[in-house]
């Protein structure tokens, strides 16, 4: 017997079958899903920028900011903060007792002090300012201590200017001021304006004119070009501003052969290379022309 | 012949464009179903070491994505409906897409109605020096004289199938030889130009571009046709849904195609009338018990017709197999002694060799090729396409062949009219090819 009732399916399902196709929308959306560019870009980008708004919409409340950024301190100043990284010492090497002092005082730290809290670079800098530190080392050692070695500077030379003396050394720098001259004896002495910068062709100079030395008062620098050897009895010896050497080279020569600088000479003009000029002392050239019969009445000389 | 004429330039630049990008669609819309293949070209190099060469260029892809759907608003291999069309490309190239998991943006397309008309052309010229150039194969074929095709109809295939220099025929490539004349033959292909216009619109419509467009029987001829066919000569009937094509070869060249107004539909709707039943119905029967050699076995044989009509006397309807086969046959006839006819008038029996071979859907009837031998001549075979890589097991029968037949073509696609150079002459007054060879006639 059949039903009287008609089957369910037949009052709601259409009668035809469905149309498999894909609505326009459809498929366009399957044809970008499938464009490679299109899909890196969704499951990159997508992401990327959700993350990124996320994070500044939490950051974009101050109080949140600060938040964050007292903690981030707070963490580190309790990491800075612990004794492992305390200097409580600072040693100083290689300085004489008074140089200690002065670097000690430039370094100017309150101790006990973080590690993290010195900036060695800035206090090697202060350090080196000294005119007498030719170098300075800092080294943060364990056990909380600051070593800072220090190279002086060497005296090698004393200049003599309109305030006082001065000690510099091989390079010209200055290392301290002198109070006379007799408290360091041993260092020769030169004078003028812009000695210091030539300090290391008056080493050279106080060098080749070492058999000379013991008469050697000091080198005297003529209008920051040229030097004069000043000897005792007041002798001159003017030197060329170029090859300065071979001059001295070359009156040692002469001093040897005619023992030159025994004479009752003044000064030896060496500034013209080819012709050495003698100044003689009046007395001796009085003399000298006595003896080739020249008339002296009227000479001051 | 102005528009898609035009455009045969841009589909083959779209096709180089596509090969480049390695991944191409195939869509075969016929009055039954429309198929979709997505092809991936792998160059040829990586199935070389398995002893495969190039054989037609099938080992140069492989199928990625395949989907069929039943076809919507097509008759007789035309758009008759272009929403229901365009839906229908759209389930194809979506469920396509879907399996292959890669955006087509080319698609090259066959179609089997548009009532293709064949005309073989010749034409003839002088050689200016005796070497022939490519200008001169642009200049052989320009002298072709033009076949009135008739109003609103365009040239769908136009291929050079022979060159004759002097008095020796049959080049394939004339270029460099020496002689004084050079002749070619032609094949030319017209289908109706409102036809094509519908089919560029609805896939412009799926936001495909069209990258190829070809006849529906030569690509099924390309598929079917085994090499030593193609060349001594044989015809193809695609016995499709609505249209039967027929293409013949000779020399491994087209020379003629036609298409048969008639195919398995018919025979559903003449199955559909005679039983009374539903449109699907009849098809389910036809391709379950179909037949069109009744032998006494099939006297016994009883079908359930079935029915909704409520009626018990219309609803329990049992018929005879040999009934089914009685409504068949003559229609099956009917379409073959068509077909017989198009061969007639085209000269087939001409040819030094006179295979023929049924492919399509409505080939897979049983006991057909017996019935084409009596009707067509003794050499009468079933013809399944070329296998191809990747191609899903569903897909390998016969009514894929010209599915098949358009992979082959996208790969080597024949050299047609427009692949030619343009000769000089017919270049604008100011072009520079035009100063070219003005510079080498004078210098």
């Amino acid at each position: 017997m059949q039903s009287m009732i008609p089957p369910r399916r037949a009052l709601h399902a259409p009668a035809v079958r469905r149309d498999p196709a894909p609505s326009r929308w459809a498929y366009r959306m399957h044809r970008l899903w499938l464009t490679p560019m299109f899909r890196t870009g969704f499951r990159i980008g997508v992401p990327a920028v959700l993350f990124l708004g996320a994070v500044g919409l939490f950051l974009a409340d101050a109080g949140r900011r600060d938040a964050i950024a007292g903690a981030v301190a707070g963490v580190r100043e309790r990491f800075e903060n612990r004794p492992e990284f305390t200097v409580s010492l600072v040693s100083v090497e290689g300085a004489s007792p008074e140089l200690a002092d002065a670097v000690r005082q430039r370094l100017d730290l309150t101790l006990p002090l973080s590690s993290f809290a010195i900036d060695l670079v800035a206090a090697r800098d202060r350090i080196q300012e000294l005119d007498a530190v030719a170098q300075a080392d800092l080294i943060v050692r364990s056990g909380g201590v600051l070593e800072v070695k220090i190279t002086e500077r060497v005296p090698v030379v004393l200049w003599r200017t309109d305030t006082g003396i001065e000690m510099l050394d091989a390079t010209g720098h200055r290392v301290a001021s002198l109070g006379a001259r007799s408290d360091r004896p041993d260092l020769p002495i030169v004078a003028g304006d812009g000695a210091d910068l030539a300090t290391p062709e008056a080493m050279a100079l106080i060098a080749a004119a070492q058999p000379i030395v013991p008469r050697l008062r000091g080198l005297v620098r003529v209008g920051d070009r040229r030097w004069d050897l000043v000897l005792d009895r007041n002798q001159r010896i003017l030197l060329p501003a170029k090859n300065p050497i071979a001059a001295v080279e070359r009156l040692i020569a002469l001093d040897k052969a005619h023992d030159l600088l025994g004479r009752d000479v003044l000064a030896v003009d060496l500034r013209t290379h080819h012709r050495p000029v003698l100044r003689l002392a009046p007395d001796a050239l009085n003399q000298r022309r006595q003896a080739q019969g020249i008339d002296i009445s009227g000479s001051e000389l | 012949m102005t528009d898609l004429y035009q455009s045969q330039r841009a589909m083959r630049n779209m096709r180089r464009v596509a090969m480049q990008r390695g991944v191409i669609a195939i869509l075969d819309i016929g009055t039954c179903k429309i198929a979709c293949l997505i092809l991936r070209f792998d160059g040829p190099s990586e199935f070389a070491d398995d002893g495969v060469g190039p054989m037609a260029g099938q080992s140069s892809f492989r199928v990625i994505g395949a989907a069929t759907t039943r076809s919507r608003g097509v008759r007789f291999g035309e758009i008759s409906v272009m929403a229901e069309t365009e839906r229908a490309v759209r389930t194809a190239v979506q469920a396509a897409q879907k399996m292959a998991n890669v955006r087509v943006d080319h698609v090259i397309a066959c179609f089997s109605g548009a009532e293709p008309r064949s005309y073989g052309l010749a034409g003839e010229i002088d050689l200016e020096d005796s070497v022939v150039s490519e200008q001169d194969v642009a200049r052989v074929l320009a002298a072709c004289d033009m076949p009135n095709i008739g109003p609103g109809r365009e040239v769908l295939h136009a291929q050079p199938v022979n060159f004759a220099l002097d008095h020796r025929s049959g080049l394939g490539d004339p270029r460099g030889q020496i002689g004084n004349r050079l002749a070619t033959d032609m094949h030319l292909l017209s289908v109706d130009g409102t036809v094509v216009q519908n089919i560029l619109h609805c896939i412009q419509r799926c936001d495909l571009e069209l990258a190829g467009l070809a006849s529906s029987a030569y690509v099924s001829g390309i598929a079917s046709l085994v090499e030593d066919e193609q060349e001594l000569g044989s015809a193809c009937i695609d016995m499709g849904g609505g249209t039967t094509g027929i293409s013949i070869f000779i020399k491994k060249h087209m020379i003629y195609a036609d298409s048969v107004r008639m195919g398995g539909d018919h025979v559903t709707s003449d199955i559909s009338k005679g039983l009374m039943v539903p449109h699907a119905v009849a098809e389910r029967i036809k391709t379950k018990h179909g037949g069109v050699v009744a032998t006494g076995m099939d006297d016994r044989e009883m079908i359930e017709v079935g029915g909704d009509s409520g009626d018990w006397e219309k609803d329990r309807r049992q018929i005879s197999r040999t009934e089914l086969i009685g409504i068949m046959r003559p229609r099956v006839e009917e379409i073959l002694e068509e077909v017989r006819l198009r061969l007639d008038a085209a000269g087939f029996d001409h040819l030094p060799s006179q295979q023929i071979v049924l492919t399509g859907g409505g080939s897979q009837i049983p006991g057909l090729d017996g019935l084409a031998s009596r009707i067509l001549g003794q050499r009468v075979r079933l013809g399944r396409p070329l296998r191809v890589q990747g191609m899903p097991e569903a897909a390998k029968g016969a009514a894929f062949s010209s599915s098949i037949g358009l992979c082959l073509f996208a790969t080597h696609p024949q050299d047609e009219w427009w692949d030619f150079e343009i000769p000089a002459e017919r270049y604008p007054a100011r072009s520079l090819k035009r100063v070219v060879k003005w510079f080498k006639d004078n210098w």
